[in-house]
């Protein structure tokens, strides 16, 4: 099985390992060809950005000015706060390495001469372990001033670790760059977009870790190798991150347009006790959730996804047995996203709290049919009048669970669902496994 | 009360400074040593830090209200941060948290009479592979069950 990102190399994370098996060839590669080369060859691979929206790397990166007196900036997005992604973190503590050799061809791609990773502030090991990696390879000559004579080029490099504080918009990529120029992390207007107008005013391009993790196989394998991995509208490999009811939870890196089912059932070890499934969110819990009898068939690939009715997201599958109790993961999800919003824009600082409410309210065996129609209305009046996504992330759970679920929802609110056995979906019904055990 | 970063702290947000353009971008990293220096941030420290980053005292503010990760009042020396979310919850992560809440007879936010411990109910914490969760300051603790918690939370003194 092809590995790219997490290949399956024992202490990879330490400097001479990585050497060892090839680190920073990549870069040396990339500093003898012209930086519009490399766009050329991101772009023709097909790679297209593993944070959530899918954007094709290359053509973002083409964004940016190559004429401008203003400094240039690359943010790497390790904010990582999506209920159900946990894989960044992977990359922080076993191919660092990988990073911060991508971080340096892509900087060199886009002119930058910063870069700034910013990672969440919860993940304190993960940051220690990731500047770790920095500072061996500054003291190896490989980024900052002394790599202009470690590469012989002219190009030189530095690359910094910004803490988050603990906010799930931070990882909207307009709200990052407020957050790194310290003030509150509340999200921008676009246009102007980053690339004309982005870290105190200059171009800046802001990528996830995982996404730049990908480059240097990429300069060193050549664009076609890449373009013939997995799906071709999605290619190479994505890190999933399966977790709930699985017997095997952990992060899996597999070709895109991998079988959804073949993930849960041959990869994660299928669900305890042999359940059905009742439903799965593919991409972390702002994207549409899929109903269990009709996952036949979903290919795990961005296109294939959107068929199916949903998005790959940032790849992190949440899998819920028949006897999970929907309303009271819907309400979970409603109360999140009420927390984290930012209070920029009214519909979802106010629908937020409102689908939030609607749903604590059934819960309580309160609720009507009528409440079902009315999520539906409040989710759709926030949807599309926000600033940035955290609007659609808030309604497109509530939206798609009451539409696609409609019948155990209505079912819910008439009370005939036995709550005794649905209720025991808090409870600890899987024995905890230990951490070797699982896959990283 | 007068607050002063200690030299060997001041000499740390210099360094945090040197690696931004402007001085204000360094103020995630300030409060974070005010503090581990603290134990909370006072409305001094938000004064000593604007002084020190040539910022509005407001603006500090500003930025302290909106993370969750900086607290205005005393926390416990082991700070519990239980993650509910949905792959937790999926996993049992409410008994954790009711556990918890029964054992140390304390709510969301608040701090055991001897100030040892305090409990947050947190938003996803990126351990959705290793659920149940909780972090103890800055330590993770994963695939938790009940009598892990009681062994955990026994050993810490």
């Amino acid at each position: 099985m092809i590995k790219i990102v997490l290949p399956d190399i024992e202490n990879l994370h330490q400097l001479d390992v990585y050497k060892e098996n090839g680190g920073y060839t990549a870069v040396k590669k990339a500093l003898t060809q012209s930086p519009d080369d490399i766009i050329d060859q991101v772009k023709r691979s097909g790679l297209r950005g593993r944070g959530g929206a899918a954007f094709s790397t290359g053509l973002k990166w083409s964004f940016m000015p190559k004429t401008t007196d203003k400094p240039k900036y690359l943010c790497v997005n390790g904010d990582e706060s999506e209920p159900g992604s946990f894989k960044d973190r992977q990359i922080f503590e076993y191919n660092p390495h990988q990073l911060i050799e991508g971080i340096l061809i892509s900087c060199y791609a886009i002119g930058a001469k910063t870069c700034y990773i910013y990672i969440r502030g919860e993940y304190h090991k993960w940051i220690r372990l990731m500047q770790k990696a920095i500072d061996d390879a500054y003291a190896a000559g490989l980024v900052g001033e002394a790599m202009k004579t470690t590469f012989s080029t002219d190009f030189h490099c530095d690359i910094y670790i910004h803490k988050g504080a603990g906010a799930y918009i931070c990882g909207e990529e307009s709200s990052l760059m407020n957050s790194l120029e310290g003030k509150r992390g509340y999200p921008r207007i676009k246009p102007p977009f980053p690339a004309q107008n982005g870290l105190w005013g200059c171009p800046t391009t802001i990528n996830n870790v995982e996404t730049i993790t990908n480059i240097p196989p990429i300069i060193n394998n050549g664009w076609d190798w890449f373009a013939s991995i997995g799906e071709p509208k999605h290619p190479g490999t994505i890190l999933f991150g399966v977790s709930g009811h699985v017997n095997k939870p952990g992060v899996y890196e597999l070709p895109s347009g991998t079988l959804l089912t073949e993930i849960i059932y041959k990869y994660a070890g299928g669900v305890p006790g042999d359940k059905k499934i009742l439903c799965v969110i593919p991409g972390g819990s702002s994207m549409p959730p899929l109903r269990g009898d009709k996952l036949e068939g979903v290919k795990m690939d961005a296109e294939s996804l959107k068929a199916a009715g949903s998005a790959i997201g940032t790849g992190g599958i949440i899998v819920m047995d028949e006897d999970t109790d929907l309303v009271k993961v819907l309400a979970r999800i409603a109360h999140f996203y009420h927390h984290e919003s930012c209070g920029q824009c009214t519909p979802c600082r106010e629908g937020t709290g409102w689908l939030e409410k609607i749903l604590k309210r059934i819960i309580a065996g309160k609720g009507s049919v009528n409440d079902l129609d009315l999520l539906i209305t409040v989710a759709n009046q926030i949807e599309g009048n926000t600033i940035c996504a955290l609007g659609e992330a808030a309604a497109w759970p509530v939206k798609f669970m009451v539409e696609r679920f409609r019948d155990y929802f209505e079912k819910r609110v008439n009370k005939e669902i036995n709550l005794e056995v649905a209720n025991k979906v808090h409870s600890m019904r899987h024995s905890a496994i230990t951490v070797e055990e699982i896959q990283h | 009360m007068e607050f002063n970063f200690t030299p060997e702290n001041l000499e740390r947000i210099n360094t945090e400074i040197k690696k931004y353009p402007k001085k204000q971008a360094a103020v995630m990293a300030a409060l974070y040593i005010a503090q581990e220096q603290n134990g909370y941030i006072t409305n001094e420290i938000m004064s000593k830090i604007a002084e020190i980053l040539d910022m509005h005292p407001h603006d500090v503010l500003s930025v302290v209200t909106f993370y969750t990760m900086y607290f205005q009042k005393p926390m416990g020396k082991y700070h519990i941060q239980v993650c509910t979310n949905v792959s937790c919850m999926l996993r049992g992560a409410y008994e954790i948290w009711n556990q918890l809440r029964e054992k140390l007879q304390i709510e969301n936010l608040e701090v055991t009479s001897d100030g040892k411990f305090s409990l947050e109910e947190v938003e996803c914490m990126g351990s959705c592979g290793t659920a149940p969760m909780f972090a103890i300051n800055e330590d993770f603790y994963e695939n938790l069950t009940k009598e892990k918690v009681e062994e955990i939370i026994n050993s810490l003194n």
